[in-house]
C-alpha cells in the first residue's frame, strides 16, 4: 500500500541532485511481526516488461544511492530502491533490527510493492547480505547479481575492518553513529577526489539530529564479528548459499581504495561465485557508485546482456557471450619437451661479466620439478603467480613451472612505476608471489596479497619478517620427490599481462595458454626462426620466449626495468656469449646502444656481425635511430613490429620497407602478418569509431584485429573488455590509422588523442612527423585544446637547442610562445590550423618505454597555459 | 543603418549598398559615404523614429566603445539608443532589427575556452560598457516577435586597415614602448577581421528568419596567443613589437588603481583628460585571459564562414600601413 510522502519529508527530497521527487513514495506493511512499518522508496513506477531492478542501500547512506541506476533505466524496467527500517526516510525503530529480520522486510516490502521476476538485485556494502538473502529466498524470480564493496563473510584469519572495529567499541559506536555524525560524514568522505558537497549533503540529510541516527549505530552492531553474535546464523546462511548461485549472473563493481571492504573481500565473494563477471574502478573508494558514475551505465550494459525476456524467469542459461577459445593445439612448452637431454645452452644470464646458463636438459628438467613441488605446496590450475624476478634463469623456469602447473602467472613490471605496479598487482590478486629478495621487500611495501616464494637466499630472520612460505630451491627440492601434476587444457588461462599505462591507468591482460602459443607462433613465422637462431631479449616478454622457441637465449645485463641501461658492450657480451642471430629491444635500449658504441671492443664489434635480425617493439621507432643502429650492426636487416600488450605482433615493417613508403600520415607499421587480420571502424565527423568495419585504403579508423593471439580479455575490467570487443571477433586497439594502396598500415595516434576540430578530427602524429622534419625542432607533441568538437591545435616543440635541466635548478625561463619565425615555419609545414606553438624543455613521456608522449597530460598543460594560466612544466 | 562612421559600420552600409539595397545611416557625423543620411543622437528618439520609418529593416550599431568613462553616456548612447531604435521599428513597420552586441555582455573576467553565446547578464560583467551593452541587447532581443524579427550579434575584436579602435591603439602603445605582455602572453584569443565581421552582419540580415531571437558571436575562428597577435599587429604597422612583461595578477592590480588614478583625475579636471587611461583591469583581464569561442552553431545558423584568415587580414594591415594610410 502506497501514501503519501509525509509534508516534513517531502521538502528534503525536492531540491536533491540527480533525484526526481516523482520516484519518491512511502510504502506501508504488515512486517513478520505483525507489526505495521512505513518505508520511503525511489521506485520509477514503471509497470515492467522486461524486468525489474532491485537496489539495497547498506550504512549508513540511503536509497539516493541509486539514482543514477534509475535515471539510467531502459524501457521495460522497473527500478526500485529501497530505504530500509531506521534508515533514510523509513521510520525509525526504538530497537535494533536484525540482519535475518531485514532480509525478511525484504520480502515484505516487495511483495507489498507487486515486485516480480525475473529480478536483479544490486546492493552496497551491508545491503549485500541483505539482497543475497532475499536473492536466496526467491531463487525462482532472481535474473541476476549485482554486488559492490560488500562482503558475506569475514575471511578467516583476517582482522577485520579497522573502521568497524573501531566503530563496534560500544561507547565508541554511539558516539560515532548516534550522539554525533561522524560515521555518517565519514562513509560520504572516503572518496578522493571529494564528493561535491551537495552530494555529500543529500547523503547525509535523512541522518540530521541523534534522534534519527539511531539505527546507524544499531546497524554497525548487527555485524557479527563475534561466533556468538545473534546475526552470525544468518549471515553463514548466506554466505554459504551464495556458493549455490553459480547459475546465476553475477557482476562485481569494485571500488579498490575501500578502507573498509578492502579487495581481499572482493576475492572472497570470487571463490563463492567463481563465474562473475568483476569491473574494478582504479581510482574509486567505498562509494563505488559515486566514485565512478559510470558504473549504473555499466550495470544496466551488464543486464541488457542477460537478453532477458518478459517470460522467462531465471537466467540461468543467460549471460555475457563467451569469447572464442583455443581447444587442442600444443602447449607454449611443447619444444621444451622435445628438448629433454639436450646440453646446449637455453637460458643464459651475462652479469658483471660472469655468465650463468642453464641448459635444455637442465631447463626441462627443472621446469619439472618446480612444477612438481608447486602442486604438492598446494598450488591448484588457475592459482596466480605475481612474479618479481628479473629475467634470466629463474624467472624462465619459474614461468614454465606455472604454466605446466595449470596456474596463471602475472607480470607488472617497475617499468609502470612503483605506485602503479602495486596497484596492478594487487588487483590482480595473486595466490603467490616469486621474488628475489628486493621484489618481496616491494611486495611488502605494496600490500601484494598472496604466499611468498623466495628466489635467492636470504638470512633466516629477514625471510621471516617478509613472510617467506617457501623458496625456489625448497620448491624444487620437494618437487623431486613427487610427480609433476597431469597438463592443463589448453584453454586454461596462462598470464595477466599489464598495458603501460602510458594512456591511462595501467589494465591487466588476460591470456589463454593456446593464445600465448599462438603469439609464439606468430614471433616465430615473423623472425623466420630456425634451429641455429639464438637470441637475445632486452624486451621483457620475449626474454622467456626462447625455450618456447626451441632456441638459446641470452639475457644481456641491464636494469630491464630502465631500458635506457642497457649499453653496446653489454648487448655485445650477450651477443658473443651465445653466439646470438637475433636481438629484441625496445627502442629507448637502442638509443643508447648508438649513444654508447663508442666503446664497443673489435672483439664486440666482430660478435654483432653475427646477428641476422634486429626487432624493436614497444613504441614507434623514428626513421633516424633504425639508421643509426644499423651502423652498430651493419648486417642486421631491422624491424619494428607493430603491436600491442593485448596483440602482439600485429604487423611488421623493415628498415628498407620504411624508406621505400616515404613520408605520409602517421608512421608506416607494414603488412599485417599472416594469420592477423586488420580492419577499420572509421571515425564520424565528432572523432567516434562507429563507422562500418573496412579495409579501403585512405580511410582512417580505429586499428581493430583478430587473431589467434589476440587477448582473452581485460582483467577484472568487465566494461573495458565489453567495450573493446564490441565488435564481435575483433579487438579495438584505441589506435587509428589507416592503409595506404598497397596494403600498409599507418598509425596515426591514439583514438583517446584525437584532436576533434570544427573542421573534423585530426590525428596527431603525421602533423608531429612533419613538425619534427624543421631542423629547429628535436621533438612535437599536437594536442587539442578546448571542448570536444571545436578543438584548436596546438603544437607542443622542444626546439633543438632545449637543454633539460633539472627541475629545482633556477634558469632564465625561456618564452612559452614560440619565436615568430619558429611558429611560422610550424604553422607553413603543420598542414592543418594550428592555433599556437608552444616551446618546453622536455616532453613527458612513460615509464617503461621512455618514448610514448604522454599527450593528455600536454593536453592539460597546454589548455592552462593557452587560457592565461601558470606555465610550469607540462 | 545607425552607427555607419566607423570602420565595420562603413563596410556594412557599402556592402548593402553596393548589392542593391536601398540604405539610409544615421550617424552624429556625416560618414562620407554618399548614402542618404540623417545626423543626429542615435539616443534622440524622435530622429531615430524618422529615419527608421519605412525602412524594410535596421542594421543598429551605434554605440559608445570605449573602456572607462561615466556611466550615464554608456546608459544615454548604448541602452537609450537601444530603446530608441526598438521603439521606433515597431513605430515604423520595419520588419527586421540585427542589434550589434558584444561577446562581453555575457561574461565576467574569467578565460573563455571554446565557449558559446551565454544569455547577456548585466550583473555578471566588469566595466560600463559591458554592462550597458549587456541590457541593450535585453531590451534588443526582448523585442523580438511575429511582427519584428530580431537578431543580436557579438562580434570579438574587430579589427582591420583603418581600424580606429583595437588596431590604432595597439599600435600607438607599441610606438610609444607603452604596451605590456601579460602574463605568459600565451592566452588564446579569437579576433575578426574586418569583412568578415562585415559580411557575417549582412548574413544576419539575410537570416533573420531562421536566427531570430538568438544572440550569435562572431569571430574568425582562429584564436591566437595574445602575445603573437600582437606582434603581428606590430610588425604590420612596422612598430617595435612589446617586450615588456607584466604578470598578470600585478597587471589587474595596477589596473584598478590606474582606473581609480584616472577617475578622480577626471573628477578634478573635468573635461582636460582626453585620452584613455594605459591599462585598466578591465583590459588587463582582457590581455591575460583566454576568451575564444564555438563557431560551429554561428556559422550553420547564418549561412556565413569567414572568408578572410588572420594571416591574410595581417597581410592587408601591413599593405595599408606600407601605403602610408594612416589616418
Amino acid at each position: 500500500m502506497t501514501e503519501a510522502i509525509p509534508s516534513d519529508v517531502r521538502p528534503q527530497l525536492d531540491q536533491l541532485p540527480g533525484l526526481d521527487p516523482r520516484w519518491s513514495r512511502m510504502v506501508r506493511a504488515t512486517d513478520h511481526d505483525g507489526i505495521v512499518r512505513t518505508w520511503h522508496v525511489l521506485d520509477n513506477g514503471v509497470e515492467p516488461t522486461v524486468g525489474t531492478m532491485l537496489c539495497v542501500h547498506g550504512n549508513p547512506t540511503w536509497s539516493y544511492l541509486w539514482r543514477r541506476f534509475i535515471a539510467a533505466v531502459p524501457p521495460g524496467w522497473r527500478v526500485v530502491a529501497v530505504d530500509q527500517l531506521g534508515m533514510g526516510w523509513s521510520e525509525r525503530l526504538e530497537v535494533p533490527r536484525r540482519l535475518s529480520q531485514r532480509i525478511d522486510d525484504l520480502a515484505t516490502l516487495t511483495d507489498a510493492l507487486s515486485v516480480r521476476g525475473p529480478v536483479v538485485t544490486v546492493a552496497h556494502d551491508w545491503g549485500g547480505p541483505i539482497s543475497l538473502g532475499w536473492a536466496l529466498a526467491h531463487r525462482d524470480q532472481l535474473a541476476g547479481v549485482v554486488l559492490t564493496n560488500t562482503a558475506v563473510h569475514q575471511p578467516a584469519g583476517a582482522a577485520p575492518p579497522g573502521l568497524i572495529r573501531l566503530a563496534r567499541i560500544s561507547a565508541l559506536r554511539t558516539a560515532a553513529c548516534v550522539t554525533t555524525a561522524t560515521f555518517v560524514r565519514a562513509a560520504a568522505a572516503l572518496s578522493g577526489p571529494s564528493l561535491p558537497a551537495e552530494v555529500r549533503r543529500a547523503l547525509a540529510s535523512p541522518y540530521v539530529g541523534a534522534s534519527r541516527r539511531r539505527s546507524v549505530g544499531d546497524f554497525v552492531a548487527d555485524i557479527p564479528l563475534e561466533t556468538d553474535h545473534p546475526s552470525r546464523p544468518a549471515l553463514e546462511a548466506v554466505a554459504d548459499g551464495v556458493t549455490t548461485l553459480v547459475d546465476v549472473p553475477a557482476l562485481l563493481l569494485w571500488g579498490p581504495r575501500d578502507p573498509v571492504f578492502s579487495e581481499r573481500y572482493l576475492r572472497d565473494l570470487l571463490t563463492r561465485l567463481p563465474h562473475a563477471d568483476v569491473h574494478r574502478y582504479g581510482h574509486a573508494s567505498h562509494l563505488v557508485t559515486e566514485d565512478a558514475p559510470e558504473t549504473a551505465e555499466h550495470a544496466w550494459r551488464w543486464v541488457s546482456d542477460l537478453c532477458l525476456t518478459p517470460v522467462r524467469s531465471t537466467g540461468d542459461d543467460a549471460g555475457s557471450p563467451q569469447p572464442a577459445r583455443n581447444v587442442g593445439g600444443p602447449l607454449p612448452w611443447a619444444e621444451l619437451a622435445e628438448r629433454a637431454g639436450d646440453p646446449t645452452v637455453a637460458v643464459a644470464e651475462v652479469r658483471h661479466g660472469e655468465n650463468q646458463e642453464i641448459s635444455f636438459a637442465e631447463l626441462e628438467e627443472r621446469v619439472r620439478d618446480l612444477a612438481a613441488g608447486l602442486a604438492a605446496a598446494g598450488v591448484r590450475a588457475g592459482d596466480r603467480v605475481a612474479l618479481l624476478v628479473p629475467p634470466g634463469v629463474d624467472l624462465t623456469v619459474a614461468v614454465y613451472a606455472c604454466w605446466r602447473v595449470g596456474a596463471v602467472i602475472v607480470v607488472a613490471d617497475a617499468g609502470l612505476g612503483f605506485a602503479a605496479m602495486g596497484r596492478a598487482l594487487r588487483g590482480a590478486g595473486p595466490d603467490l608471489v616469486f621474488g628475489v629478495p628486493k621484489g618481496l621487500a616491494a611486495a611488502a611495501a605494496l600490500r601484494i596479497p598472496g604466499r611468498r616464494v623466495l628466489v635467492g637466499t636470504l638470512p633466516g630472520r629477514v625471510r621471516e619478517l617478509l613472510g617467506c612460505a617457501h623458496s625456489l630451491a625448497d620448491l624444487l627440492e620437494l618437487g623431486r620427490h613427487h610427480e609433476p601434476p597431469p597438463e592443463p587444457p589448453v584453454d586454461s588461462d596462462g598470464a595477466v599481462l599489464f598495458t603501460s599505462g602510458a594512456t591511462g591507468p595501467a589494465k591487466g591482460v588476460a591470456y589463454r595458454l593456446g593464445q600465448l602459443r599462438a603469439q609464439i607462433d606468430l614471433v616465430r613465422t615473423m623472425c623466420a626462426v630456425t634451429a641455429d637462431d639464438r637470441l637475445v631479449a632486452a624486451f621483457a616478454p620475449f626474454a622467456l620466449y626462447g625455450p618456447a622457441l626451441g632456441i638459446g637465449a641470452a639475457v644481456p645485463d641491464m636494469d630491464v626495468t630502465a631500458p635506457g641501461t642497457l649499453t653496446a658492450s653489454a648487448l655485445a657480451d650477450a651477443v658473443a656469449a651465445i653466439n646470438a642471430t637475433v636481438i629484441f629491444a625496445s627502442p629507448a635500449a637502442l638509443r643508447n646502444v648508438c649513444a654508447t658504441q663508442h666503446a664497443l671492443t673489435e672483439i664486440q664489434r666482430d660478435a654483432l656481425l653475427g646477428v641476422r635480425l634486429v626487432m624493436s617493439a614497444g613504441a614507434p621507432v623514428p626513421l633516424q635511430l633504425l639508421r643509426a643502429v644499423q651502423e652498430v650492426l651493419p648486417v642486421a636487416e631491422l624491424h619494428t613490429p607493430y603491436g600491442m600488450t593485448e596483440a602482439l605482433p600485429v604487423a611488421d615493417v623493415s628498415l628498407a620497407e620504411l624508406e621505400a613508403a616515404g613520408p605520409g600520415n602517421g608512421v608506416c607499421v607494414g603488412q599485417p602478418l599472416p594469420g592477423v587480420s586488420v580492419t577499420l571502424s572509421p571515425l564520424t565527423a565528432s572523432g567516434r569509431a562507429e563507422g562500418e568495419l573496412t579495409a579501403e585504403p585512405d580511410v582512417s579508423g580505429e586499428i581493430c584485429v583478430s587473431g589467434p593471439h589476440v587477448k582473452d580479455r581485460y582483467d577484472r575490467l568487465w566494461a573495458t573488455e565489453r567495450e573493446s570487443s564490441r565488435t564481435p571477433g575483433w579487438h579495438r586497439t584505441g589506435d587509428v590509422g589507416h592503409f595506404d594502396g598497397q596494403g600498409r598500415l599507418w598509425v596515426e595516434g591514439r583514438l583517446a588523442h584525437l584532436i576533434t576540430t570544427a573542421g573534423g578530427p585530426v590525428t596527431p602524429v603525421g602533423v608531429e612527423q612533419r613538425v619534427e622534419e624543421l631542423d629547429r625542432v628535436a621533438a612535437a607533441a599536437v594536442v587539442g585544446i578546448g571542448p570536444p568538437g571545436t578543438q584548436q591545435l596546438a603544437v607542443v616543440v622542444v626546439p633543438a637547442d632545449a637543454v633539460p635541466k633539472p627541475r629545482r635548478q633556477p634558469r632564465r625561463r625561456r618564452s612559452v610562445l614560440a619565436d615568430p619565425q619558429l611558429t611560422e615555419t610550424v604553422r607553413a609545414v603543420a598542414g592543418v590550423a594550428v592555433a599556437a606553438v608552444l616551446t618546453v624543455d622536455a616532453l613527458p613521456v612513460d615509464i617503461r618505454h621512455a618514448s610514448k608522449i604522454d599527450r593528455t597530460r600536454v593536453a592539460r598543460w597546454a589548455e592552462r597555459v593557452l587560457a592565461g594560466g601558470r606555465v610550469g612544466h607540462p | 543603418m545607425t552607427g555607419a562612421s566607423g570602420m565595420l559600420g562603413a563596410g556594412v552600409a557599402s556592402m548593402l549598398a553596393e548589392r542593391g539595397d536601398l540604405v539610409t545611416v544615421l550617424q552624429r557625423r556625416p560618414a562620407g559615404l554618399g548614402l542618404p543620411e540623417v545626423l543626429a543622437d542615435v539616443s534622440d528618439a524622435a530622429a531615430v523614429r524618422t529615419a527608421v520609418a519605412g525602412q524594410d529593416a535596421v542594421v543598429h550599431l551605434a554605440a559608445k566603445v570605449n573602456i572607462t568613462g561615466p556611466w550615464r553616456e554608456y546608459q544615454t548612447a548604448n541602452i537609450a539608443g537601444t530603446a530608441a531604435v526598438v521603439a521606433a521599428c515597431r513605430a515604423g513597420g520595419a520588419g527586421r532589427l540585427v542589434h550589434v552586441s558584444s561577446p562581453s555582455v555575457a561574461h565576467a573576467g574569467s578565460s573563455l575556452v571554446g565557449a558559446g553565446a551565454d544569455p547577456a547578464d548585466p550583473r555578471r560583467v566588469s566595466g560600463p560598457y559591458a554592462r550597458s551593452k549587456a541590457v541593450a541587447e535585453q531590451i534588443a532581443l526582448d523585442a523580438d516577435g511575429d511582427a519584428l524579427a530580431v537578431v543580436a550579434i557579438r562580434p570579438h575584436l574587430v579589427w582591420g586597415p583603418g581600424d580606429t579602435q583595437l588596431i590604432a591603439r595597439v599600435v600607438e602603445r607599441a610606438r610609444k614602448g607603452r604596451l605590456p605582455l601579460v602574463g605568459s602572453a600565451a592566452a588564446l584569443v579569437d579576433t575578426t577581421y574586418v569583412s568578415n565581421a562585415v559580411e557575417a552582419l549582412v548574413a544576419a540580415l539575410d537570416s533573420c528568419s531562421n536566427a531570430h531571437g538568438q544572440a550569435l558571436v562572431v569571430s574568425n575562428g582562429e584564436p591566437r596567443p595574445i602575445g603573437d597577435l600582437l606582434r603581428a599587429i606590430c610588425r604590420a604597422a612596422g612598430v617595435p613589437p612589446p617586450e615588456r612583461r607584466v604578470p598578470t595578477r600585478l597587471a589587474v592590480t595596477a589596473g584598478s588603481v590606474v582606473e581609480t588614478l584616472w577617475s578622480l583625475q577626471r573628477l578634478t579636471h573635468r573635461g582636460t583628460v582626453a585620452s584613455d587611461p594605459p591599462l585598466t583591469r578591465f583590459l588587463a583581464q582582457q590581455l591575460g585571459t583566454a576568451h575564444w569561442f564555438d563557431q560551429r552553431h554561428t556559422r550553420e545558423v547564418l549561412h556565413w564562414s569567414p572568408r578572410v584568415g588572420i594571416d591574410e587580414g595581417l597581410d592587408e594591415l601591413a599593405r595599408w600601413y606600407a601605403t602610408g594610410a594612416v589616418s
